[in-house]
């Protein structure tokens, strides 16, 4: 049986390497094939009609005028009379016609009658909504108020993230058609699981999971928003069947998708934490609250990361009536930094420390990856060089635009999923894998080329990678940093396997054990003899004119994944306080995921989350309008994305060597996601001398902060 | 609201992006228009289309090809839905992000917010026009640079650059900040994009 032990640095050819996407081409030219590119023979345009309350009873749907419009070839009802709607935007008839305008005009003429009723939007003052505030349970460690009794120095805060929204530019959707007389369903999706969604359609539909296929080429992106079919998924393939089975495609519009299909709860808090007049950190309080739409929104784990001895935290989910939350990029790490450490930051300046000595004393607080905090502070601080550009709180500088620095710290799991492939080696060499997986745009598709390519001695081009099909081995979906360590273990398992199958038909001819060979180079060959082997082809021959193919799957032999990773990130930012408009200079991340598969997608993911980060932390604010309950910028003008201009200096340090690759593969998509709104948090309460208490740090609130207003 | 009145949509909107354009005055192509009525309107010829579709012919990377759709669809909606050209994307739909460039008389453009009725005698490039059988330098320094990720925004990013690049072989950093801010990214690459425009620039990226 094969050694389940990943190659250690010195045999890898390609894992851990900078390797370029191997889709990238396809992506630059126009070629790649997203859902929303796909124009299926004889397909229909579905179109959603959408409720313009935040709350209402649908009294009456009349699809009469509609459905007799030249064109329209299925209409129904989405939400029946009698039944309530929750938030602005919700479906409530649907129509599907032969091109898109008509299904526009189709989609207007559907007569709905509501009976409006009371809304809530608020998601800040805990008072005001009522009984839509419902407290959690208090959660105790030690004796907080003891501790707080005793403690030297007390320092408090606010501090908090507004609601954002995931913002993909493919907006959700799907194409839905059925086969073999309405018995089978065809639905290409916009997804993160592609194994996951057949499960999904199948009890809506009533019709078997097994007879639903799924197919997904190129996502233009999920960021933990695109797990489900949707009601317009499910939509598309009723009015399909409606239409004799004609393909129906229901693309989101940017205001629906802004409005209903992707949102990050709020979380604000007010944060009591005590010290020693020495720095020792002791005590902690926190009372949070916030909204995650009509479900309430999940409890931060407060406090993050820093394992403070006494402490008490308290959380309120506030129920109302703006869209529903989707799990967003590490969900609540980012509002639990930015809360936790806004308040170190705040107690660092109030015992007039710097906070990169603080929480170096206090980095046993930290846990069981205390010594790779301190060795990336360490890294991080060299990078921005931080004890030549740090100062107390409030640059003392002349001028209007005043310089200060940030730092933050993170963590997440992100142990690989459940996750299945089969590897084809056929006789002529060619070698397949199939997986039911999905490349997000984190370079899924080359990882697997990378693993299976090293592990059987090929070049990477030799590989051919097919995922996105639900008809392959199931693996799971790509949220919680769990892609890579499934997928990678997987394929890794699969082609040691596969090569002891080769090795059984090759070792004869080469009058060796099977044990005695190896493949390197595009060779199998005899361990310590070169000359004594065969060409991969040639190997190829050896197996009897028949393919083989080999199931790999995780969870498996050998610890070849893990959970759990560290992080830091530091800021440097210039704020003019005559405007309020805060400009990155420059942005540090030293980041661990134990064993690196590709270092160039690693880095670009990395990158990418420094670029989301300024973008949620300076710019992305979901408003709602309270009279009417409707979300006032469903749209890219008004709710602002970072541009290229932006982002200022970025540097990306990895974490490598034996002691990371011992840990094995570990997630990557969230850790560096977290940290961004504290530092730049951070970093601007360093510059102005005050604290700005909510994210997005926009002029408004920079400004409000600097008048000592509360924002 | 509008719940018994298809038209309040648009009159609780203002303008809505079709009377918009209607009334945008984009110059009309001074070649042969065909599929429209020929009316005088304040001294002056005006071809006037519609309400039904309009048959006229679009010439897109060379190739004339004819379209048969009504006057409100735009150019991005022709070229994605009835001549199955989809690299540029529908993000945004009304001007902001640029996933949607596209080349139209060699000036990038924002096909979502341009109709396809107003397109005609102008020579439409788009991404698809850009590789042979290799890539363009500046499709390969995004692949080389990594300026993509889940790469709905990269074909729209890529005509945007191909023009700025165009006008400005040689830019700096800075240079790039500056002139690429119309198009928007959610992955966060535009660290490999500026990256890879620079690179293209020096490596006289040119098409």
């Amino acid at each position: 049986m094969a050694d389940y032990k990943w190659p250690e640095a010195g045999k890898r050819t390609l894992i851990g390497k900078r390797v370029a996407r191997t889709d990238g081409p396809d992506k630059v030219s126009g070629r790649a094939k997203y859902t929303y590119d796909l124009n299926r023979p004889g397909m229909l345009y579905g179109k959603i009609v959408r409720s313009p309350h935040a709350h209402a009873k649908v009294v009456s749907v009349d699809l009469t005028a509609a459905q007799a419009m030249p064109g329209v070839k299925a209409a129904l009802v989405v939400q029946q009379p009698g039944t309530e709607v929750q938030w602005a935007w919700s479906e409530v008839a649907a129509v599907a016609a032969v091109d898109e305008g008509t299904a526009e005009d189709a989609a207007r003429a559907v007569k709905v009658v509501y009976e409006v009723l009371p809304h809530v939007v608020n998601d800040y003052d805990v008072k005001a909504v009522g009984e839509n505030a419902k407290p959690m349970a208090e959660q105790v460690t030690g004796e907080p108020d003891k501790a707080f009794a005793e403690a030297e120095v007390v320092s408090e805060g606010e501090y908090g993230c507004v609601v954002m929204t995931h913002c993909c530019l493919e907006t959700h959707g799907a194409i839905s058609e059925w086969e073999d007389d309405n018995k089978k369903l065809l639905v290409h999706i916009s997804t993160q699981a592609v194994s996951g969604i057949a499960g999904q359609m199948a009890e809506p539909l009533g019709i078997p999971a097994g007879d639903i296929r799924v197919k997904q080429d190129h996502i233009g992106g999920g960021f933990g928003s695109k797990f489900g079919p949707d009601k317009q998924g499910i939509i598309s393939a009723q009015l399909s069947k409606l239409a004799g089975g004609k393909p129906v495609k229901i693309m989101l519009e940017r205001d629906a998708d802004q409005a209903t299909a992707g949102m990050r709860p709020s979380i604000y808090g007010k944060v009591k934490i005590g010290a020693k007049k020495d720095g020792t950190i002791t005590a902690w309080q926190s009372e949070t609250w916030g909204t995650g739409g009509i479900g309430g929104g999940g409890r931060p784990p407060l406090p993050y990361v820093l394992e403070v001895p006494h402490r008490r935290s308290l959380h309120t989910p506030i129920s109302n009536n703006i869209g529903p939350a989707r799990a967003w990029r590490a969900p609540n790490h980012p509002q639990a930094a930015v809360i936790t450490y806004g308040a170190f930051e705040d107690l660092a300046a109030t015992l007039n420390r710097d906070p990169y000595d603080l929480l170096m004393q206090n980095i046993a607080m930290t846990g069981v990856r205390s010594n790779f905090y301190k060795e990336e502070l360490e890294i991080a601080a060299k990078l921005i060089d931080w004890k030549k550009n740090w100062h107390p709180r409030g640059d003392k500088a002349a001028g209007p635009v005043k310089r200060g620095l940030g730092l933050s710290i993170h963590t997440w799991g992100g142990r690989g999923h459940n996750s299945a492939g089969d590897i084809t080696m056929q006789p002529d060499g060619s070698v397949e894998l199939k997986m039911g997986t999905q490349d997000l745009g984190v370079g899924t598709r080359t990882a697997l080329a990378i693993v299976i390519a090293d592990t059987l001695g090929l070049p990477l081009e030799a590989i051919n990678v097919k995922i996105g099909d639900n008809q392959y081995p199931p693996s799971g979906g790509s949220g919680g940093s769990t892609t890579i360590g499934g997928i990678s273990s997987a394929a890794f398992r699969g082609s040691l396997d596969l090569l002891d199958q080769l090795y059984a038909k090759v070792a004869p001819s080469l009058g060796v054990e099977p044990t005695a060979l190896e493949a390197v180079g595009g060779r199998v060959q005899v361990k310590g003899d070169p000359s004594k082997g065969l060409s991969w082809k040639e190997a190829a021959g050896k197996l009897g004119g028949l393919p083989i193919t080999v199931r790999g799957s995780n969870p498996g032999p050998g610890e070849l994944i893990n959970s759990g990773v560290g992080g830091v990130q530091m800021a440097d930012v210039s704020v003019d306080t005559e405007t309020g408009r805060v400009r990155v200079n420059k942005l540090v991340a030293v980041q661990d995921c134990g064993l690196i598969v590709n270092l160039k997608l690693t880095e670009s993911q990395v990158l990418g989350s420094l670029i989301m980060g300024v973008s949620y932390a300076l710019y992305e604010e979901q408003v709602v309008d309270p009279t009417s309950g409707r979300m006032l910028n469903p749209n890219m003008e008004f709710y602002k994305l970072a541009g290229i201009g932006d982002i200022g200096e970025l540097v990306v340090h990895m974490m490598t060597g034996p002691e990371h690759d011992s840990r094995g593969v570990i997630g990557i998509g969230e850790p560096p996601v977290v940290s961004p709104g504290a530092v730049l948090s951070n970093a601007v309460a360093n510059a102005i001398g005050v604290r700005v208490p909510h994210i997005p740090l926009s002029p408004r609130r920079v400004l409000g902060a600097l008048e000592g207003r509360q924002s | 609201m509008h719940d018994d009145d298809p038209d309040a949509k648009e009159r609780e909107e203002g303008v809505s992006r079709r009377t918009f354009l209607k009334a945008s005055g984009i110059p009309l192509a001074a070649a042969p228009v065909l599929g429209a009525k020929m009316v005088r309107a304040a001294e002056a010829d005006v071809a006037v289309y519609g309400p039904g579709k309009a048959k006229f012919t679009l010439t897109v990377n060379g190739q004339a090809r004819a379209v048969e759709v009504e006057p409100r669809v735009t150019l991005l909606d022709a070229l994605r839905q009835d001549l199955d050209i989809t690299g540029a994307k529908r993000v945004c739909d009304r001007g902001t992000c640029g996933a949607c460039t596209m080349l139209v008389d060699g000036k990038p453009v924002y096909a979502c917010s341009m109709l396809a009725i107003d397109a005609q005698g102008r020579k439409i490039t788009t991404v698809e026009s850009l590789a042979g059988t290799t890539l363009h330098p500046l499709q390969q320094a995004f692949v080389e640079k990594d300026g993509l990720q889940c790469g709905f925004c990269t074909p729209g990013f890529v005509m945007a650059c191909k023009a700025f690049l165009d006008k400005n072989p040689k830019p700096t950093r800075a240079d790039v900040e500056k002139g690429l801010g119309g198009n928007l990214c959610r992955c966060g690459t535009y660290a490999g994009i500026r990256e890879a425009v620079v690179a293209a620039g020096q490596g006289g990226a040119r098409g």
